[in-house]
């Protein structure tokens, strides 16, 4: 049996505990390190009860044990992150940005796996949990219409799992989310809305993408849809169509909620699940790629 | 001396709800004006969500953000003008610079009433550019007054000068306003505000309850101009305060013709209590929910009302306008359903 590629995951919040919980349940990979700053957050507890080695330190945690790593998860935030990243470059690590940061190549595996892997980027930056739900609807949207005018995403995520970093980071989130449609969509403007949806029992992860399309093709564009899914549910298990592509007055419309694996925090938290499955997914190409 | 109340104008944002964002520059530019020339100290212009809010999800603006802003900065010279920003929808460096630029003088942070960590950058970034701040907890009947008291600390914290809750709602009863006012009164060192929703009737007595509970901010509009049944009624406030001996510093002659031109100009149909902003009102949703919600409902043949219960089930907040297509969709299915068991 060949050896797993060894992941440090650096941020033990909501995303890093997540994150922790799914990569050692991955075939190619296994956690060498779980780094944080707080022995007693939940996080680390969680990964103490879990067997992980874990640091306290931060990114020097990182350094100590850099020979022992061969990816690096950031999921702190976007500040944070611009401190990380000299350094991690220094260690030569390959790194999966989950911060909104976007130094590195927006990734979204449903698009884009096999150019990542070809470019050999060492920054790869995750976007957003609202842009892996929505960015792939755009961009199956684009591909049988290419006169997109403009482009709109709201997301609404339960209040619960966002956390400190997550709320710090609203303006980053917005930035990059744009950032992302535009370069997937090709559409001339493009908005995102993150909405923190205190509800309780928690509401599940919603997204809906609006499309203003002078002459939409409904059909081609729900076939197009529908080919994106499938490509999409190979990583994210929860992901659901709840409103197919839809002429709404001068916008096309769709909906889609993401339903969590339950791993850290319960099934309502799609948000945490629909960017860790897409870091998990192009961490394991990237695994599989360096042992062939 | 009198007690003084600082009166904050939002008709021309608030009132944007009412009109799907269509109020025009002239109209901007008119009231303006007359808000100016009767004294009214702040006058909130803008979409009805706030800067950076124009969007599909809850309806695109007539103007953008620079022509509504500068339009009102032309025609205000008194008064001081405000916007409404909820950290989401807008950005620092896109929308809250360029609100610095054009001389917005009154930043308005909202924020759900449970999330108010999420307007820390924002509050901070107005407050290091020298411009008078505050936080505004928005849906407020959604939390207890204790709740409520935490979240404004944080704001205070944060660099907050005052802290306005909104009855979005309009689900208060003057009790139920004079608890939280009172808790918040105590728990803080800010002056504290109260925005009122007439759906049931209360916009002005709510107000009262609020200045009596010790709130010193007031927020209204002409002809009573917002969302759903609409604000509590400006020129009222104005009036009701004068007989109560309380000084708001408006000219009430020139706030009467301020609502006077507002009412034969901008607003197209006078807000009233609809049967629909009560149940709004009862069900303690959104009242900017009630367009869309009419609209979808005529459209797969639901009842609104219905719409608005199962909304508020679920606990429903602005921004989930898209959950008003589901409900409607699911409520249907749920009737045909019916039919068939007896077909």
């Amino acid at each position: 049996m060949s050896k797993k590629t060894r992941v440090a995951i650096l941020g033990t919040g909501n995303i890093g505990t997540d994150l922790l919980i799914k990569a050692m349940r991955s075939e190619h990979l296994e956690c060498a390190l779980f780094v944080g700053r707080n022995f007693r957050s939940d996080g680390m507890q969680k990964a103490s009860n879990l067997g992980v080695r874990l640091s306290d330190r931060g990114i020097e945690g990182i350094i100590a044990q850099a020979a022992d790593i061969d990816i690096v998860f950031d999921a702190t935030s976007a500040s944070a992150h611009l401190e990380h990243w000299p350094a991690l470059q220094r260690l030569g690590k390959t790194v999966i940005d989950m911060t909104p940061a976007k130094v590195g190549a927006l990734c979204v595996p449903a698009i884009n796996s096999a150019q990542i892997l070809t470019s050999g980027a060492k920054n790869v930056n995750m976007i957003t949990c609202g842009g892996q739900a929505s960015v792939p609807i755009a961009n199956a949207i684009a591909a049988v219409q290419d006169d997109i005018d403009y482009i709109e995403v709201a997301s609404s995520i339960s209040s619960r799992s966002a956390g400190p970093a997550t709320r710090a980071n609203l303006d980053e989130y917005i930035e990059t989310t744009e950032q992302a449609l535009l370069q997937f969509s090709r559409a001339k403007r493009a908005k995102a809305i993150l909405i923190l949806n205190p509800a309780r029992p928690p509401i599940d992860m919603q997204t809906t993408i609006y499309a203003k399309i002078r002459n939409p093709d409904l059909k081609a564009i729900r076939a197009s849809v529908e080919e994106m899914m499938a490509r999409i549910v190979a990583y994210v298990p929860g992901y659901q169509l709840i409103v197919p592509p839809t002429i709404e007055g001068d916008k096309v419309m769709t909906t889609v909620k993401v339903l969590g694996n339950g791993d850290y925090l319960p099934r309502y938290a799609g948000n945490l699940d629909i960017i860790n499955c897409a870091a998990i997914g192009i961490a394991e190409t990237i695994a599989r790629q360096g042992r062939e | 001396m009198s007690k003084q109340i600082l009166i904050s104008d939002p008709t021309l944002r608030d009132g944007n709800h009412a009109v799907r964002h269509q109020i025009t520059k002239d109209n901007f530019a008119a009231y303006c004006k007359a808000a100016d020339a009767a004294g009214v100290p702040i006058v909130e212009v803008g979409h009805g969500n706030g800067l950076g809010a124009s969007s599909m999800l809850v309806g695109e603006c007539l103007l953008d953000d620079e022509t509504i802003l500068r339009t009102a900065r032309e025609n205000l010279t008194r008064s001081k003008m405000a916007i409404h920003a909820i950290p989401g929808f807008c950005t620092i460096h896109r929308h809250l610079a360029m609100a610095l630029e054009l001389g917005v003088d009154v930043f308005r942070i909202a924020s759900h009433c449970t999330e108010a960590d999420i307007t820390q950058r924002h509050i901070d970034f107005a407050r290091k550019n020298g411009k008078e701040v505050y936080g505004v907890l928005m849906m407020s009947h959604m939390a207890s007054p204790e709740t409520l008291a935490d979240e404004a600390r944080k704001m205070e914290a944060y660099g907050a000068e005052g802290l306005v809750i909104m009855d979005s709602a309009g689900a208060y009863l003057p009790a139920d306003v004079t608890r939280r006012i009172s808790t918040l009164v105590d728990s803080l060192n800010i002056p504290v505000g109260f925005h009122a929703h007439n759906n049931l009737g209360m916009g002005i007595a709510n107000s009262v309850a609020a200045v009596e509970a010790g709130a010193t901010i007031i927020d209204g509009s002409a002809r009573g101009f917002g969302a759903g049944a609409g604000n509590a009624q400006l020129e009222v406030l104005v009036a009701v305060f004068q007989q109560m001996g309380y000084s708001t510093g408006i000219d009430l002659y020139k706030m009467l013709d301020a609502a006077d031109l507002a009412e034969k100009s901008i607003i197209p149909s006078l807000p009233y209590i609809s049967s629909t902003s009560i149940v709004s009102g009862m069900s303690g949703v959104f009242s900017g929910f009630i367009k869309q919600v009419n609209r979808v409902g005529a459209e797969h043949g639901v009842d609104p009302r219905d719409i608005f219960f199962e909304l508020g089930r679920r606990n429903a907040v602005a921004g989930q306008e898209s959950l008003i297509l589901e409900v409607a969709l699911e409520l249907k299915a749920a009737k045909a359903g019916e039919g068939a068991q007896y077909a």
